[in-house]
Order: structure tokens, then C-alpha cells, then sequence
């Protein structure tokens, strides 16, 4: 009975626990040794090396697909970040209507990426949208072209992505700043300190677990960006809105290039790993200071 | 009513069922648009009358591509679908990975050797035996357009591309939309096809797209095709990309637009939309392809099935295809012709009789060429990396040359 009761814990885990090994790490490692063979439109185990890989660096589309996800991704998370803690900072001042107003912010959050992107394509088509909107205003020569436009397609995708995700930033803020000590705002203020400098030196630092949680929860968001994608743009013009989860299944799977789509899924993991290992690093480190 | 009656009667509706869910069949295609699917509806009914069933499995997107990703995954789970909207060198590779089901009974049994042209029995058959069946024989370079938005400009149809530009010009003009165009990769590659058999003619475009020969690739005449599908920018509207075909065409039935490259599947929507060819809508080949037929052969192909019921389903839906009855309707509602040769002529219209006299001239003179934007002249990987050139060099400002060097590349690398 005491041996029960000390395994129940791992036991009620084990089959979690198993499946994410198999599922998770099982499928990486099973998607590397696929990235080495000659697939094509079905998995054949026949080993080929690197070739996959020099054939995926040769490709353009995916050097646009690379190039869109840092874009997408550092302004995706940078401007999710500010604007979600700008508007926990400005809902935390115990305003009226706070209840109402949070939900108001939160509820992008609830509805799929299709709907956004479907939405939002509709709202900067030019010929439908914003820009109708604005020229039947009267403003003759308004002109907001960038879902159209081969540069700037890119960021329309930024403006849904932060349009969907802020709130739910905002909400962790929130949460945040709730639980800060009244007692340390009470002592910076005996101590002179204004309102800006009592948030950037007192209350901000202890905010920190939250800004990991958050950089960790909207890192893997931009990862993700593959139904914002296609319901947006569907990678369009061209493929100058692409990104790396668009781009693996297009040639994994419509494009009969299984062994190229899997050397890209590699790489994003790569990447992912590069920048997320060293921050994941550094912050376990300092919280077990 | 007492207990022992109410069983009873529930066992024999029960049983009854169980009959009538004799044998259905599974298909899966992307025919989704007006005149598709009343085509699709009508072998479904005249299936129906033969007792079976037909369970539908439409995955839209214009060019396939989803339909076509959806029974990848489907055939590797081990549960095909009876049926699929497979074509051209995709069913050799769905044979040689050993998918498809051997139906040279039907096809011996209904003479099938002697009802079509070999180009096209050619494609269906995988080493030697009938894997598929043909439905149709579309034509992809057509170009459609609106004889009262001509008038209005004071422009002629076009039958060279350097007439192209100077009509289209004219179109802009006088405040219409010269091309109608739908900015999604198939499409694109549609009209960089129609441009290339119009510049290089058919003997370039089997060397280079067919045979895929670099120096053929590499040559003066693909900067050409080039140059003229960079002025083809120039034609479209700003709201392009994104826009499906059928939306596109609707733009020249309601005279917003003067043109469209586009396959006869387009006639379809403007028979579904009641008008009449000659006078509301006028089909001409492609600029500089009045000799030549791009072919894109739609056809079923029948997936290994396990159970017996399901592969007597399977053999009736392979014979009702190839029948007099559905070849006609099924074509009359869709634009295109039938595969099956020799069959009346009366009820179709001037476009199809075009269509039907140009496919016997140019099968004699050489003329007649399998579509590579339709997955009909190369491997997937192939068309895929043309698509990426098309698309990306239409959507952009990149040069001639640029656009040549990425083409050979792109073909080169996938392969």
C-alpha cells in the first residue's frame, strides 16, 4: 500500500509521459531520418544524405519563407508584448467598467486563426475594405495596398496575428500586476519615485516570469502561423507571405516532395531551438537564484 | 399493438436497411463550381439508377491541390476512397506504388481500346492495363471573351500576342479591366502555359516543358515567353490575387472585364449563367495557338478495394463513365468534350465542335500537347516548381533574366 502510494503520482503521469515521448520526440527523430531519404510523395527509406537539405537551401521560396518568419516573429512578439502590457498597465489603474472592458480585449482570443485571417482579408482588400471605406469617406486617394503588395504582405499578417494575441497578453499582465505587493508601490512612492519610475524600476523587474511566459506562449504562436497564413494571403503574392510551416506542407504534401518538406520541418526545429534553449537557459537559472 | 409485434416490424425495417445500403461508392474529386457540379450530379443519378450509392467526397480548391493531399493521407491509412479525380502522370505513381485497381475487364468487355484515341487510353492505362477511366478532354488554351465590352473599346479579338497587348490596352482605355484573372498559382501557370505554346509553338513547348531539355529551357524564346508574361502585369486588376476562377469569370459574363486565359471548363459558367456562345461570349484559342491543343484529361482512378461489394460498385461506376449517355451530358455541362470518340455532335455547342475539330486536326499535325499547369506533362515536383516561377515572377517586379535563371533551377532542383 505504501509502495502504491508513492508510485501513484508517476504511475497517473506515465501515460502522458509516454505519449510525448513517442509523439513528440518519436515523430522529430522519425521526421530527421525522413529528411535524409529520397521521399517523394509517399516516405521511401532510401538514404540520399544532405542532398534534401542542399536542395532546400537552393530553393527561393524558401529563403522568402526564412526571411518572413524572423520578420514575422520578432514584430509579431515585440508588439503583442508592448501593447498587451500597455494595456494591462492602463486597465490596472481601477477604472469603471473593468470587468467589461477586459473581455472586450480578450475575445479575439477565442476565435480560430481561419476566422481572423478570413476577416481581416476582407477588411484590407482594397477594393473591398479599408480602402473603399475610406475613398467612399472621400478621401480620394487613400490608398492601403499592402495585402497586395509583394513587401508588405508580410505585415498584414503581423497586424492580425497581434490583433488576435494581445489581448490574451494583456490578460497574463494583468494577472501579473494583481499580484504585485501594494506594500512595495507604497514604499517607492514615500520614496518620491513618479508613477513611470515606480513601474520601470519596481514593478516591471517582478513582472519577469510573466514576460517569459508570455515570450514562450506568442513564440510558439508565431511558430504555429500556418492557418493565419493561408486563410490571409495563402502565402500570396506569389509566395511573398510564406513561412516555413506553410512552406513544408506545400512540398510535403501538395507538392510530392515529402523529403524537402521534412529537411524544412528539421530546420524551423533548429532554429526554434537556437533561440529558445539560451532563454530558457538563463531564466530557470536566475528563478533558481 | 403488443411487444412481440412492434420487434418483429422493427427487425424487417432494420433488414431492409441492410439491403438497401447494397454498394456505395467513395468518390473524391474538387468539382465544386456551378457547372461542375451539376456535371457531378448527374453521374451520381444515373449511378443511382443502377443501385448504387455514392457517398461524396468534395475537397474544393480549383487546381486539386487539397483534394489531392487529402488521399495521400487517406491511401497511406490504408482506407483509399473506391474512387479519386486522379489524372496524368500522377496515375503512374499511384501504380507503381501499387494503389490502383486492375480494371481491364470493364474495359476489355465495353471495347474501350477502340472508343479512344490512344493519347489518351495511353494515360490511363499503367503497364499495359486500364487503371482509370477518362471522363473528358478539356482544352486549356482558350481565350474567353465579351463581344459587347470589345464593341464598347472599339477593339478586335486578338490572335497574336503583340495584338493582344494593343487590344487590351484599348479595353483599359475605355475604363474596363482588359484581362480577368484570378491570382493563385494554377491560374498564373495557366497563362504562362498559353503564352508559351503561343510564342514557342509546340514543338518548343514539348522540347522544354515535356521533355524539360535545359538547353530548350535556357533558350531566346523563354525570355520571350517572359518578357510578354511580364506585360501581362500591366493587364490585371489589383485585386487579383486571391480570386478563384469562377469569380474571374463572372467578371467577363458581366462585362467587367473583356477577357480571360482560361480552359473550357469556363464555358461551363457561362452555360450555368444562360448565355449563348457567338453572342454573349466568344471563344478563340489562345493568341498564336489557333493549330495547337493543350489537352487536360480529367479521369477516375479506382483505388485496390477489399470488399466485394465495393469492387462490383467500383466496375459498374468505370462502365457507366465510358457510356454514350454520361460522356454527353456530363461534357454538355461542363465545357468540355468527350473522350469517348465518335459520339453525335448535335447537341453541343459551336465551342465544343471547336473544340472536337481542333482535337482530330492537330492529334495529325503535332499540335497536340498535355498541359503542364494541369498536371498533365510532368511529375507534381515539376509543375510545383513552375508554379513557384510563374506566380512569384507575375507577382513581382523580377527581371527576364532573373525569371529564366529561377526557372531552370527550380526544374533542375526537382527532379
Amino acid at each position: 500500500m505504501n509502495w502504491l502510494e508513492k508510485m501513484l503520482p508517476k504511475l497517473v503521469l506515465a501515460p502522458t509521459t509516454v505519449a510525448m515521448i513517442v509523439c513528440m520526440y518519436g515523430f522529430m527523430i522519425w521526421t530527421g531520418a525522413l529528411s535524409m531519404t529520397r521521399s517523394r510523395m509517399l516516405p521511401q527509406w532510401e538514404f540520399v544524405g544532405f542532398d534534401q537539405y542542399v536542395r532546400l537551401f537552393q530553393n527561393p521560396r524558401w529563403e522568402v519563407a526564412l526571411n518572413n518568419l524572423w520578420i514575422f516573429g520578432f514584430l509579431f512578439i515585440a508588439i503583442s508584448l508592448v501593447l498587451g502590457l500597455v494595456l494591462a498597465i492602463l486597465l490596472d489603474q481601477k477604472i469603471r467598467g473593468e470587468g467589461f472592458i477586459r473581455t472586450v480585449y480578450l475575445y479575439p482570443m477565442a476565435i480560430s486563426f481561419i476566422v481572423t485571417g478570413t476577416a481581416w482579408k476582407w477588411i484590407m482588400n482594397p477594393g473591398l475594405g479599408l480602402e473603399k471605406l475610406m475613398r467612399d469617406f472621400g478621401f480620394e486617394t487613400f490608398e492601403f495596398r499592402w495585402l497586395v503588395d509583394q513587401e508588405m504582405a508580410i505585415y498584414t499578417i503581423v497586424i492580425a496575428a497581434v490583433w488576435q494575441s494581445s489581448g490574451f497578453v494583456m490578460a497574463m499582465f494583468l494577472a501579473g500586476l494583481r499580484g504585485v505587493d501594494d506594500s512595495l508601490i507604497k514604499a517607492s512612492q514615500i520614496d518620491g519615485a513618479s508613477a513611470w519610475q515606480a513601474y520601470w524600476h519596481v514593478i516591471l523587474p517582478i513582472l519577469r516570469p510573466v514576460f517569459f511566459s508570455a515570450v514562450m506562449i506568442l513564440a510558439h504562436i508565431a511558430i504555429k502561423s500556418f492557418d493565419l497564413v493561408q486563410a490571409l494571403t495563402a502565402g500570396g503574392p506569389g509566395y511573398a507571405s510564406d513561412l516555413p510551416a506553410n512552406f513544408m506542407y506545400t512540398y510535403a504534401f501538395n507538392r510530392a516532395q515529402m523529403g524537402v518538406g521534412a529537411a524544412s520541418a528539421v530546420i524551423m526545429l533548429f532554429g526554434v531551438l537556437a533561440i529558445l534553449v539560451p532563454y530558457l537557459y538563463s531564466e530557470l537559472r536566475s528563478q533558481r537564484k | 399493438m403488443n411487444t412481440k409485434s412492434i420487434v418483429l416490424t422493427c427487425a424487417s425495417l432494420l433488414l431492409c436497411t441492410g439491403l438497401a445500403r447494397a454498394a456505395d461508392v467513395e468518390v473524391l474529386h474538387w468539382w465544386t463550381s456551378g457547372g461542375e457540379a451539376r456535371s457531378v450530379d448527374h453521374l451520381k443519378k444515373s449511378l443511382g439508377a443502377k443501385g448504387v450509392g455514392w457517398k461524396d467526397f468534395a475537397v474544393a480548391g480549383g487546381g486539386g491541390e487539397n483534394a489531392m493531399t487529402v488521399l495521400k493521407s487517406r491511401a497511406v491509412s490504408g482506407n483509399p476512397p473506391t474512387a479519386a479525380q486522379i489524372k496524368g502522370p500522377s496515375i503512374q505513381e499511384w501504380g507503381d506504388l501499387g494503389f490502383l485497381a486492375n480494371i481491364d475487364a470493364v474495359a476489355k468487355s465495353n471495347r474501350w481500346d477502340s472508343l479512344l484515341p490512344t493519347v489518351v487510353s495511353d494515360v490511363m492505362k499503367h503497364e499495359g492495363k486500364y487503371v482509370a477511366a477518362p471522363v473528358n478532354v478539356h482544352r486549356v488554351n482558350w481565350l474567353w471573351a465579351n463581344p459587347a465590352v470589345f464593341k464598347k473599346a472599339g477593339a478586335t479579338i486578338p490572335t497574336t500576342w503583340q495584338d493582344f497587348m494593343v487590344q487590351a490596352r484599348k479595353i483599359q482605355d475605355a475604363g474596363m479591366i482588359a484581362l480577368a484573372h484570378g491570382g493563385q498559382a494554377w491560374q498564373d501557370a495557366t497563362v504562362f502555359e498559353s503564352i508559351a505554346l503561343g510564342i514557342g509553338g509546340s514543338d518548343y513547348y514539348r522540347k522544354a516543358f515535356v521533355e524539360l531539355d535545359m538547353k530548350t529551357l535556357d533558350s531566346a524564346t523563354t525570355r520571350e515567353v517572359f518578357r510578354v508574361f511580364g506585360e501581362v502585369r500591366g493587364l490585371i486588376d489589383s485585386n487579383a490575387p486571391g480570386r478563384d476562377w469562377n469569380v474571374a469569370t463572372s467578371m467577363v459574363i458581366k462585362g467587367e472585364a473583356g477577357m480571360q486565359l482560361m480552359g473550357d471548363w469556363a464555358k461551363g459558367e457561362f452555360t450555368a449563367a444562360g448565355k449563348t456562345p457567338g453572342v454573349d461570349y466568344v471563344c478563340v484559342a489562345a493568341p498564336g495557338t489557333s493549330g495547337s491543343f493543350t489537352f487536360n484529361i480529367d479521369s477516375f482512378a479506382f483505388f485496390n478495394q477489399g470488399d466485394a461489394g465495393a469492387q462490383k460498385a467500383q466496375r459498374a461506376m468505370a462502365a457507366e463513365i465510358l457510356s454514350e449517355d454520361f460522356q454527353k451530358v456530363f461534357n454538355l455541362n461542363k465545357g468540355s468534350i468527350p473522350a469517348r470518340l465518335g459520339m453525335a455532335r448535335d447537341e453541343f455547342d459551336s465551342c465544343a465542335h471547336a473544340s472536337m475539330d481542333a482535337f482530330l486536326a492537330s492529334a495529325q499535325t503535332g499540335g497536340l500537347v498535355p498541359s503542364f499547369a494541369h498536371g498533365m506533362a510532368v511529375s507534381e515536383a515539376v509543375s510545383g516548381a513552375i508554379y513557384d516561377t510563374a506566380t512569384n515572377y507575375l507577382n513581382s517586379r523580377q527581371s527576364v533574366e532573373d525569371g529564366v535563371k529561377q526557372l531552370v533551377a527550380a526544374i533542375k532542383s526537382a527532379q
